[in-house]
């Protein structure tokens, strides 16, 4: 392996991290694909089902049976039907969705997949400030006293999953004050697209999400934060920085933060599976537009297609994300290299 | 202290301070913080209100129809101007079951899912993280791929795809399945225990000394993982209610079986918010914001007992 003075990423820590990505994905997915073939419930009699019950009467059921097994493949030896599965993952092909019938169910995905990532982004980013922020504030020696009493009072909302803030906040906000729409992504009566009417109605239908998502989650960054700070307070270059008569106030800034910071992205690609769940069900409380509804509607209309998909996306996503956090770290930290190196 | 002194003092006042000093160690003892003991009463305190509930209500209250329909909370009125009566203190919701019984039924099995799942989590983890750090080689590097793999499969997914798939299951089988998204972070945590354990002096020599692998593991090693066990433990209960909650929200998850976040997702689908109907919703939110708080004080009390650095601050 190269030595510390290069930038460029080590072949061999890529291919791990790649070959955990891969596995975690390929894992994942055999998993979804298992369980419904553990179900006794036949797909094809399923969706028979629902045309009976729509029309009344189905005239050529077994005709009909027959064709939709073809269909799904499901006449096929399971090895095969599996490889096949593997195969139309690899190229996003999630088949149709079964209540929105000829929809693709990846046109479905594609058109939630906005929504969720931009709230994920604000949320995280916002939640990720506030938390680093309040965490030093705690640690930090000069801090006025109250501060240091209402930052771990409101910590006390970390252990909540955002699900229950976002109930109360909806309650609080919307159906009692009125301040903020109830549910939704965006106005009744506004066109989409880059116009001012539509930006504000979205943020103002997000602002709610968003909160209830920052409110739980930035106690966890607080938390990692304080105990970063205790020990960066007590190194060397600290005490140095205090002995040299620099002001409080910079070596909070520019010695503390600067150091304790950074194993905060680490602890991030740990969290990111629970936040974007966690964020999932935030967005099917407030009927938001993203992956949490289209989960929702599919769970009670047995659209297992779209069932299927989403949760493939959303388990690629999250290992996306430890992927990206763990292939940047380095570069954020120049501390840690890569692989073998420490 | 002076001989004197020793001589001085009688049998009586010896003992008597003897005693004393043994109280103060007891409360000196890291296990005695207050964090960690108000997290406890609290969640004994669900437990009890579970247990005491059912002998002093009646819980077959939580069956539909059992109760008037949409009663609020004594002291309360609700939008058709009824108040609350003391035949229902917390309320009744709109297919008449009873919230007190339904909090009484629905606590108890909340916590149990957590427990059961993190209960089996943690063997699988102690077996797994023992032998991955204790034998090492290719064991170690297998356990240690499929544990990294596993931990980023957000387990709510799978589980959607389960329930969908599946449908109706109990208050065990829930705790069974979440317990397979469970070992993961238990694992990973005493496999890296072990490891720096392993060429600790007292290691060395319990092994110089003849003891058996065994022995070594869950005599010598054991007792001083029981901080970072419990914390772990209480963790990945969390996750595992959290999750719980989260199917339930959405109307997966035990249905015939009252739990809170079932109670929850009855609430939203009836549109208890724009109905106003607080209670329905309300009350089960601030038990289970309650439960997780107790969890949360747990944790960072026996987080205070594994890593001592903290104390201080």
């Amino acid at each position: 392996m190269s030595g510390g003075t290069t930038k460029a990423i080590p072949v061999e820590y890529l291919f791990n991290r790649l070959l955990t990505f891969f596995l975690t994905v390929f894992i994942a997915a055999s998993i979804i694909w298992l369980i419904p073939r553990l179900s006794p419930i036949d797909p094809a009699e399923a969706m028979l089902g629902r045309m009976a019950a729509g029309a009344g009467f189905v005239e050529n059921a077994d005709q009909i049976l027959a064709d939709l097994r073809t269909q799904f493949g499901l006449d096929e030896p399971l090895w095969k039907q599996y490889l096949a599965y593997l195969k139309s993952l690899a190229v996003f092909d999630f088949g149709v969705s079964v209540a929105n019938f000829p929809t693709p169910v990846a046109q479905m995905l594609a058109a939630a997949l906005p929504w969720t990532i931009g709230l994920m982004i604000v949320s995280v980013v916002i939640a990720f400030i506030i938390g680093n922020a309040a965490g030093a504030f705690m640690a930090w020696q000069e801090t006025p006293k109250t501060w240091k009493v209402v930052i771990p009072a409101a910590m006390i909302f970390t252990s909540i999953p955002p699900i229950l803030s976002g109930l109360l906040l909806m309650w609080l906000f919307s159906a009692q004050l009125g301040w903020f729409p109830l549910t939704g992504s965006y106005g009744l009566f506004v066109t989409p697209g880059w116009n001012w009417e539509f930006i504000y109605s979205v943020i103002e239908h997000g602002a709610l999400p968003a909160l209830s998502i920052v409110v739980v989650t930035f106690g966890f960054w607080a938390l990692g934060m304080r105990g970063l700070m205790t020990t960066v307070q007590s190194e060397d270059y600290v005490q140095l920085a205090k002995a040299k008569g620099l002001r409080p106030r910079y070596i909070l800034y520019r010695y503390m933060i600067r150091n304790a910071i950074l194993p905060q992205v680490t602890a991030f690609a740990l969290k990111i599976g629970l936040l974007v769940t966690g964020q999932i069900l935030v967005e099917r409380i407030f009927s938001y537009n993203g992956m949490g509804k289209l989960i929702y509607d599919a769970i009670l209309n047995q659209d297992f297609a779209v069932i299927q998909g989403a949760s493939y996306v959303v388990i690629l996503m999250t290992a996306a994300s430890v992927l990206l956090v763990d292939l940047l770290y380095p570069f954020i930290d120049p501390r840690i290299r890569h692989g073998g190196g420490r | 202290m002076t001989a004197t002194a020793n001589t001085a003092m009688s049998k009586a006042e010896e003992r008597e301070a003897r005693r004393r000093a043994k109280r103060l160690k007891r409360f000196d003892s890291p296990w005695m913080n207050p964090k960690l003991l108000w997290g406890a009463g609290i969640l004994i305190g669900i437990l009890l209100f579970g247990f005491f509930g059912r002998l002093l209500w009646d819980p077959e209250l939580v069956f539909i129809g059992s109760a008037p329909l949409n009663l609020p909370p004594l002291g309360f009125e609700n939008l058709r101007g009824d108040g609350g009566s003391t035949a229902h203190p917390l309320g009744t919701q709109s297919s008449g079951r009873d919230i007190l019984a339904l909090l009484i039924v629905g606590a108890p099995n909340t916590l149990f899912i957590g427990v059961i799942a993190s209960l089996i989590g943690m063997a699988i983890g102690i077996v797994l993280g023992f032998s991955a750090g204790f034998i090492g080689g290719r064991t170690d590097d297998v356990i240690r791929v499929i544990a990294d793999v596993m931990i980023t499969i957000p387990p709510l997914m799978v589980l959607i795809v389960f329930q969908t798939s599946i449908g109706e299951i109990g208050i065990v089988m829930m705790g069974v399945l979440l317990s397979g998204f469970m070992w993961q972070s238990p694992t990973r945590l005493i496999r890296a225990q072990v490891l720096s354990m392993r060429e600790s002096g007292y290691v060395r020599m319990a092994r110089l000394s003849g003891a058996s692998t065994f022995d070594i593991m869950f005599k010598e090693m054991l007792p001083n993982l029981v901080p970072y066990l419990f914390g772990s433990f209480i963790a990945i209960a969390t996750t595992a209610i959290v999750t719980a909650v989260g199917l339930e929200t959405l109307g997966l998850g035990p249905q015939r079986v009252p739990t809170l976040g079932r109670v929850i997702y009855e609430a939203i689908d009836s549109a208890a918010l724009l109905r106003n109907m607080w209670w329905w919703w309300g009350i089960p939110t601030a038990l289970l914001a309650t439960m997780f708080i107790g969890l949360l004080l747990v944790n960072l009390g026996l987080d205070e007992v594994a890593n001592p650095k903290l104390r201080k601050v």
